[in-house]
């Protein structure tokens, strides 16, 4: 069966890092999700660039961090924070494709 | 750095709020101060409000809340007779923002009688010294791929430099009992007084990484609070003084992914912390130890330089659209008020529909095409080179919106339901990011003048 990101982190974020990158953090909730999480490698840039329909190369960097128990997705926002046109000045709402994506996962 | 002569010391800073102004608990502000702490670092900037604090010049904090949790700093300084740092002034740091919080900080003193030897250190950046290193070649792009030109800081309406731990600990050297910067490092202000002292500058930069934000590397994380650091030789604990709260290693490790990059090497004014042999342990429920991180110097001195553009003056309208008919016809309608608004006035403006129950949160990242809502937000903006092209052009689109006919149309008396009279809000003038660069500099206190000040 597949369960959502969203069902599995404990915490999934967006927020900007600096006024020209968009960083992304999954949290986990323990070790054991978070270590189940990265034998998946289900994310690379090629598949998170498909969840925001950006290219690949916007797609800086994807770093598992194992003292949060985290993955972390860096990427290149569409506009600089603020600029006119833009719709989230702080970044902070733009997590909801990686949340809602799905991913292999059978309940223990 | 001389380890031994921190061997066996201790040295505690307290930081009272993640943001000066968003409130200080008094209780944890009382919790810390029990703890002794050897000096207070506050931070009060961010670019993350957007650009339009640092060009205008004004504060993105409330002046009363700012005043409020000024002069509790102020009073549990003077009690315990302990230094207070503050970095980025007035939330963009330039030189309209030290003034303003000057101006707030030396009411508090006339109204107190305090008399603190005062330091103020300028951040902003002048133009003519920095086309000057564009020309030398000691500038470089960052997260951008677009080099700094000469044009683009002619254009630029203010542009500052992120000064690191020299200026401040320069102003300790000279004795100052609270310091009052600009455009700073965040965690410098937190880091500066534990530097001087001697202790291990990667220890010191994490500890302030994690201080600069206050309580948001506590659990429950909600609301504005304090957070203690407690640095030693080879390690620093770090403890909320709110009792309501706990560090856990999953808190402190989570903050230390927060708005950056990269969280194993985080680069900072002189070079960078390696995090990739960091410790997180959990000494008892309320406290982390953390170890191992390590400064590495970077070859060249570098600075961040922020700077941003005025791009016209902004004016909007708020309106609801509930009908279905035309919901199911909404991105025509919009075309048709574009339209409408070109016949009469062809360029020189931005017209633009944020359309929320549509994509006016992600805009062009939405993937989620079609429209669920049962009724929609649209929120009209024109931005324009004049505050009165702005006005105009916004009336005539409010007004276009609200009259515009489309196919099937029921409810021909209106198509907008405003929530506010009057509709049109000027919301004044609009700036963007223009400087998001690095430059390099021989001498860490050269762009930030310092000043003594009798308060």
């Amino acid at each position: 069966m597949r369960r959502t990101i969203g069902d599995i982190a404990a915490f999934v974020t967006s927020k900007n890092a600096g006024p020209f990158l968009l960083t992304l953090d999954i949290v986990f909730p323990d070790r054991a999700t978070y270590e189940r999480f990265k034998a998946l490698k289900a994310l690379d840039r090629v598949t998170v660039a498909g969840l925001y329909g950006v290219m690949a190369e916007d797609v800086l960097k994807i770093i598992e961090f194992d003292p949060a128990h985290a993955v972390k997705i860096t990427m290149r926002r569409a506009w600089g924070s603020g600029a006119v046109g833009e719709g989230d000045v702080y970044g902070a709402q733009q997590h909801v494709p990686l949340m809602e994506h799905a991913v292999p996962w059978e309940d223990a | 750095m001389n380890a031994k002569r921190t061997a066996g010391h201790r040295m505690t800073i307290l930081a009272p709020e993640g943001m000066l102004g968003y409130g200080i608990p008094p209780r944890s502000m009382a919790e810390g101060m029990k703890r002794n702490p050897d000096a207070l670092g506050v931070d009060a900037g961010s670019t993350d409000p957007g650009p339009y604090y640092l060009g205008a010049g004004v504060p993105f904090t409330n002046r009363r809340a700012f005043k409020r949790d000024l002069a509790m700093i102020l009073e549990a300084a003077k009690t315990r007779r302990i230094p207070v740092l503050i970095g980025s002034a007035g939330g963009g740091g330039g030189t309209p923002h030290l003034e303003w919080t000057l101006e707030v900080y030396r009411e508090i003193c006339r109204e107190r009688d305090y008399h603190f030897r005062t330091a103020v250190i300028g951040a902003e950046v002048d133009r003519g010294w920095l086309t000057r290193q564009i020309a030398r070649g000691r500038t470089s792009p960052l997260d951008l791929d677009t080099p700094l030109t000469a044009a683009e800081v002619n254009r630029s309406a203010r542009i500052v430099a992120q000064m690191g731990f020299e200026p401040f600990m320069r102003a300790l050297d000279m004795d100052a009992e609270v310091i009052i910067a600009g455009r700073a490092y965040d965690p410098a202000c937190i880091g500066a007084v534990p530097l001087r002292a001697g202790f291990d500058p990667g220890l010191v930069i994490h500890m302030g990484k994690i201080l600069e934000c206050g309580g948001a590397a506590a659990y429950p994380r909600h609301g504005s609070d304090s957070l203690l650091g407690f640095i030693e030789e080879d390690a620093f604990v770090v403890e909320p003084p709110n009792p309501d709260k706990v560090c856990t290693v999953a808190s402190v490790a989570a903050h230390t992914l927060y708005e950056k990059a990269d969280p194993y090497l985080l680069h900072l004014p002189g070079g960078a912390i390696d995090l990739t042999r960091t410790t997180f342990e959990q000494i008892n429920p309320r406290q982390v130890r953390v170890s191992g991180t390590r400064f590495v110097k970077a070859p060249h001195y570098t600075l961040k330089l922020e700077g941003v553009r005025r791009v016209g003056y902004r004016t909007l309208a708020i309106a609801g659209v509930r009908d279905p008919i035309l919901i199911s016809q909404i991105d025509a309608y919009l075309e048709n008020i574009r339209q409408r608004v070109a016949e009469t006035y062809p360029d020189g403006y931005r017209l633009i529909f944020h359309v929320y129950g549509r994509d006016g949160v992600m805009g062009r990242l939405e993937q989620v095409k079609e429209i669920r809502a049962h009724e929609i937000g649209l929120v009209i903006e024109v931005v324009a080179d004049d505050p009165d092209t702005s006005a105009a052009v916004l009336a005539l689109a409010r007004s276009a919106g609200l009259h515009v006919t489309y196919p099937g149309r029921k409810a021909i008396a209106g198509n907008l339901a405003f929530p506010f009279s009057p509709s049109d809000l000027k919301a004044g003038e609009v700036y963007e990011f223009n400087i998001h660069h690095l430059v390099v500099v021989d001498d860490p206190l050269e762009l930030f003048p310092i000043e003594i000040v009798e308060t």
